[in-house]
C-alpha cells in the first residue's frame, strides 16, 4: 500500500466504519440510560425541576465557589485549557468544517490555521499536565484504570500527529495525513465504549442532578 | 426483611441502578475532585476514601448489567463478579467515611449526584449482611421500641410530667384537629430535653395548637440511613398514619438533619403516595411564625455566635435563610464560617455514623474540618439545628480542648420570648 491508496482508504471506507460505530454505539449507550428510567417524584415540591435542570447544565461548567475551585485549581485550569483548545482545533480549523460540512451540508467560519496550532499546543500541554497528574497524585492514581491511560493517549495522538502533518515534521506528509486521519477514526472507535462518553453524558447528569436539586428547591 | 445473602444484596443494588445512575457512571472521568470536597479524605488522606470510589461495586454492577460492552465481557468471562468480602471491604467505606453530606454532588464538574448513589448502594449492602453491627441495633430498636435509641413512650411520658411540674407547660399527647404533628428525635429526648419545653413555650406563645402522637413521636430513621427502604417505609408510615388520624395540616420534623429528608422528600416516594398534609422542619416553621410577627423576642445576645448548617438542611432540604433571618432577631455579633450556607462542611457524624462505635476514631478525625473551620472565628457560641451534629459538635470540642458551648436554634429562640402578659 502506497501513502496515496493508505489516504484514500482512511477517507473512504477507514472514515465510514470509525462513524459508523460511534453513532451507533453512542445510540446504544444512550438507549441503555433512558431504558433504565426512574421513579416518579412523589414529595410535594418546592421549586420547578426543569428550569434548575437546564441550568445546571451550563453552570456545572463552572466551579460552585472559590474554595472548591481553589482546592483544585489544578485540575480547572489544566481541564478548562485542555478542553477549550481541543473543541476549537476540532471545530474551527478550516479542513475540519470542510470534512464536518460534507457530512452535515453546512459550515461556519473558521479560525486563521496559526492561531488553531497555537490550540493545538495549548491543549497537548495541558493533556500532558493531566497525565503528569494522573501519574503522581494520590487520588487520581489511585482511581487510574488502564482505560484512563488508554484514552489520554487515544486523545493525544490525533493531536500530535495533526501538529506534525501542519508543520511538515519528520515524515512526508501524506503518510501523516492518513495516519492523523486514523488516529482520530481509532478515537471516536473506542468513544462510545469507554468514559469518552462523557461528552455527551455529562448533559444527562447535569440535567438529572439539577432537576432533583430543583424540585427540593436546593442548590446544584 | 429477607435473609440476607450475597445473591439478595447483589438484587437490591441491581434494582438500584436507574438512568441517573447509568449517566453518573457514563460521565466519569477520575479527576478526583470529589476527593477535595469530602472532609473524610481532606482530613485523613487517605484516597480510598474518595467519594466516587465508595461505588466501585455498583459501577461494576451497572457495566456487567446494563451496558452492551459489559454483557459481553461477562459472557467471555472477561468480567469480576462482586464478591461478599467486597462487598464487606466497601461496608466501611459507605457507611463509616460517608455522612451522605452530598457535598461531592457539589462540586462533581460532569454533575454527578455522588450522595445520591452512595444513599443507594447501601440498599444493596445492608441487604448483603454487611451493614454495620451499631446501625443494625439502631434499626431493630427502631422497628421493636420506636426508637434507635431505645427510649419508650414512658420515658417521653415521664419528662412531659417533668416540664409541666417545672414550668407549668402542658405537653398535649395524641389530640385531634390541632395545628402541628410534632416529632421527636431520640438525641433530644435524652439529651437536650431543653428542645421540648422550648417548642411548647413558643407555640403557646404563638397561638399554635400541636400534639406528640403517642405512637408515632420518633422522627429520625434508621430505614434511612442504613438503607433498607422496607423498614424505612414502615417507620414513616407510623408517622403518616399519626398525622391522618389527628388530621393535622403540618408534620414537624425537628432538630435533625436526615429526619426532615426522610419524611420531607423520602416519605412520599416511600409510601407510594402524595401526603395530605405538609412536612416542615421546625426551623421552617420558626422562620413562618417570625414572618407572621408571631415569634416575640426581647433581649439580644452580644457573645460572638457562629452557626453550624446541617448538611442535610441546606443541601438536602433548602433551609438556609431561616435559621440566619432567626438568629439575627437575638444576635448581634452572628458571624459566618468561611464555607457556609450550601458548600458548609459536615460535622462528621451524619448519615448514621453516629450509631457506629466502630467509627468513632475517623468521625473525630472528620471533626478536624470544623475545627479547624471554626478556629478561623474565635466564636464564643456555636448554633446549630440539628441534635446529632451538636452531640457530634460538643464531642469534637471537648476531645480537642476548645471550649465553645454548643446551642440548638429552637431552645435560643425560646430563652428570649416575651413571656406573655396574664
Amino acid at each position: 500500500m502506497n501513502s496515496a491508496e493508505f489516504l484514500l482508504w482512511v477517507r473512504g471506507p477507514g472514515l465510514n466504519i470509525a462513524m459508523a460505530i460511534f453513532i451507533i454505539g453512542m445510540l446504544i449507550r444512550l438507549l441503555e440510560i433512558f431504558m433504565l428510567g426512574r421513579k416518579r417524584n412523589l414529595a410535594e415540591l418546592r421549586g420547578n425541576g426543569v428550569s434548575a435542570g437546564l441550568r445546571t447544565i451550563f453552570t456545572r461548567s463552572a466551579p460552585p465557589d472559590k474554595n472548591s475551585l481553589r482546592r483544585s485549581i489544578f485540575t480547572y485550569v489544566a481541564g478548562y485549557s485542555f478542553h477549550i483548545g481541543l473543541l476549537v482545533v476540532i471545530f474551527l480549523l478550516t479542513p475540519h468544517i470542510q470534512l464536518l460540512q460534507s457530512l452535515l451540508g453546512f459550515a461556519w467560519p473558521a479560525l486563521p490555521t496559526p492561531v488553531v496550532d497555537l490550540f493545538t499546543v495549548i491543549a497537548m500541554i495541558s493533556l500532558m499536565a493531566l497525565l503528569w497528574r494522573r501519574l503522581t497524585h494520590p487520588v487520581v492514581r489511585y482511581l487510574s484504570t488502564s482505560q484512563d491511560y488508554l484514552i489520554w493517549a487515544a486523545t493525544f495522538l490525533p493531536l500530535l500527529t495533526g501538529y506534525m502533518s501542519y508543520h511538515h515534521l519528520w515524515f512526508p506528509y501524506s503518510w501523516l495525513l492518513g495516519v492523523h486521519i486514523l488516529t482520530a477514526e481509532f478515537l471516536l472507535i473506542l468513544f462510545p465504549f469507554t468514559r469518552l462518553t462523557h461528552a455527551f453524558t455529562l448533559i444527562i447528569s447535569r440535567w438529572y442532578t439539577g432537576m432533583m436539586a430543583g424540585e427540593k428547591g436546593v442548590a446544584s | 426483611m429477607s435473609k440476607a445473602t450475597l445473591q439478595r444484596g447483589v438484587q437490591i443494588l441491581k434494582e438500584q441502578i436507574d438512568a441517573p445512575t447509568a449517566a453518573y457512571f457514563s460521565s466519569c472521568v477520575h479527576c478526583g475532585m470529589c476527593a477535595e470536597a469530602c472532609l473524610f479524605y481532606t482530613e485523613t488522606g487517605d484516597p480510598a476514601y474518595t467519594p466516587i470510589n465508595k461505588l466501585e461495586p455498583m459501577r461494576r454492577l451497572w457495566e456487567q448489567e446494563y451496558t452492551l460492552v459489559g454483557r459481553i465481557k461477562k459472557l467471555i468471562g472477561l468480567s469480576q463478579p462482586i464478591t461478599d468480602e467486597e462487598l464487606g471491604e466497601w461496608s466501611d467505606l459507605v457507611y463509616h467515611a460517608c455522612s451522605l453530606c452530598g457535598r461531592c454532588s457539589m462540586v462533581c464538574p460532569v454533575g454527578n449526584d455522588i450522595s445520591y448513589m452512595i444513599r443507594n448502594i447501601r440498599e444493596g449492602i445492608s441487604a448483603a449482611g454487611h451493614a454495620p453491627e451499631g446501625l443494625i441495633g439502631a434499626t431493630t430498636r427502631a422497628v421493636e421500641i420506636g426508637s434507635p435509641m431505645g427510649i419508650t413512650l414512658h420515658a417521653l411520658q415521664t419528662q412531659a410530667r417533668n416540664i409541666k411540674e417545672s414550668s407549668g407547660l402542658e405537653i398535649p399527647f395524641d389530640q385531634e384537629g390541632v395545628d402541628y404533628l410534632v416529632l421527636l428525635s431520640s438525641m433530644e429526648v435524652i439529651n437536650f430535653p431543653e428542645y421540648l419545653e422550648a417548642i411548647a413555650r413558643i407555640f403557646k406563645q404563638a397561638g399554635k395548637s400541636w400534639t406528640i402522637s403517642s405512637e408515632a413521636f420518633e422522627a429520625t430513621n434508621s430505614g434511612i440511613q442504613i438503607g433498607t427502604s422496607d423498614i424505612a417505609r414502615e417507620l414513616v408510615s407510623r408517622v403518616v398514619e399519626a398525622a391522618e388520624k389527628f388530621k393535622v395540616n403540618t408534620v414537624i420534623s425537628p432538630e435533625c438533619g436526615h429526619a426532615y429528608t426522610a419524611i420531607r422528600w423520602d416519605g412520599p416516594n416511600l409510601m407510594g403516595r402524595r401526603f395530605p398534609f405538609r412536612v416542615k422542619h421546625i426551623i421552617e416553621v420558626l422562620d413562618e411564625l417570625r414572618a407572621e410577627g408571631l415569634l416575640k423576642v426581647e433581649g439580644i445576645e452580644d457573645s460572638c455566635m457562629t452557626f453550624h448548617d446541617p448538611c442535610q438542611l441546606v443541601r438536602k432540604g433548602g433551609v438556609i435563610e431561616q435559621p440566619r433571618n432567626l438568629l439575627n432577631m437575638v444576635a448581634t455579633n452572628f458571624v459566618e464560617m468561611e464555607d457556609h450556607g450550601a458548600m458548609n462542611w459536615c460535622c462528621g457524624a451524619g448519615g448514621g455514623v453516629s450509631a457506629i462505635e466502630e467509627a468513632a476514631d475517623i468521625r473525630l478525625k472528620a471533626f478536624n474540618r470544623k475545627k479547624s473551620q471554626l478556629d478561623q472565628l474565635q466564636v464564643d457560641t456555636l448554633v446549630t439545628a440539628c441534635a446529632n451534629c451538636r452531640i457530634q459538635l460538643e464531642e469534637g470540642l471537648e476531645e480537642n480542648d476548645m471550649e465553645i458551648p454548643v446551642v440548638g436554634l429552637t431552645e435560643m429562640l425560646a430563652d428570649h420570648l416575651v413571656e406573655d402578659q396574664p
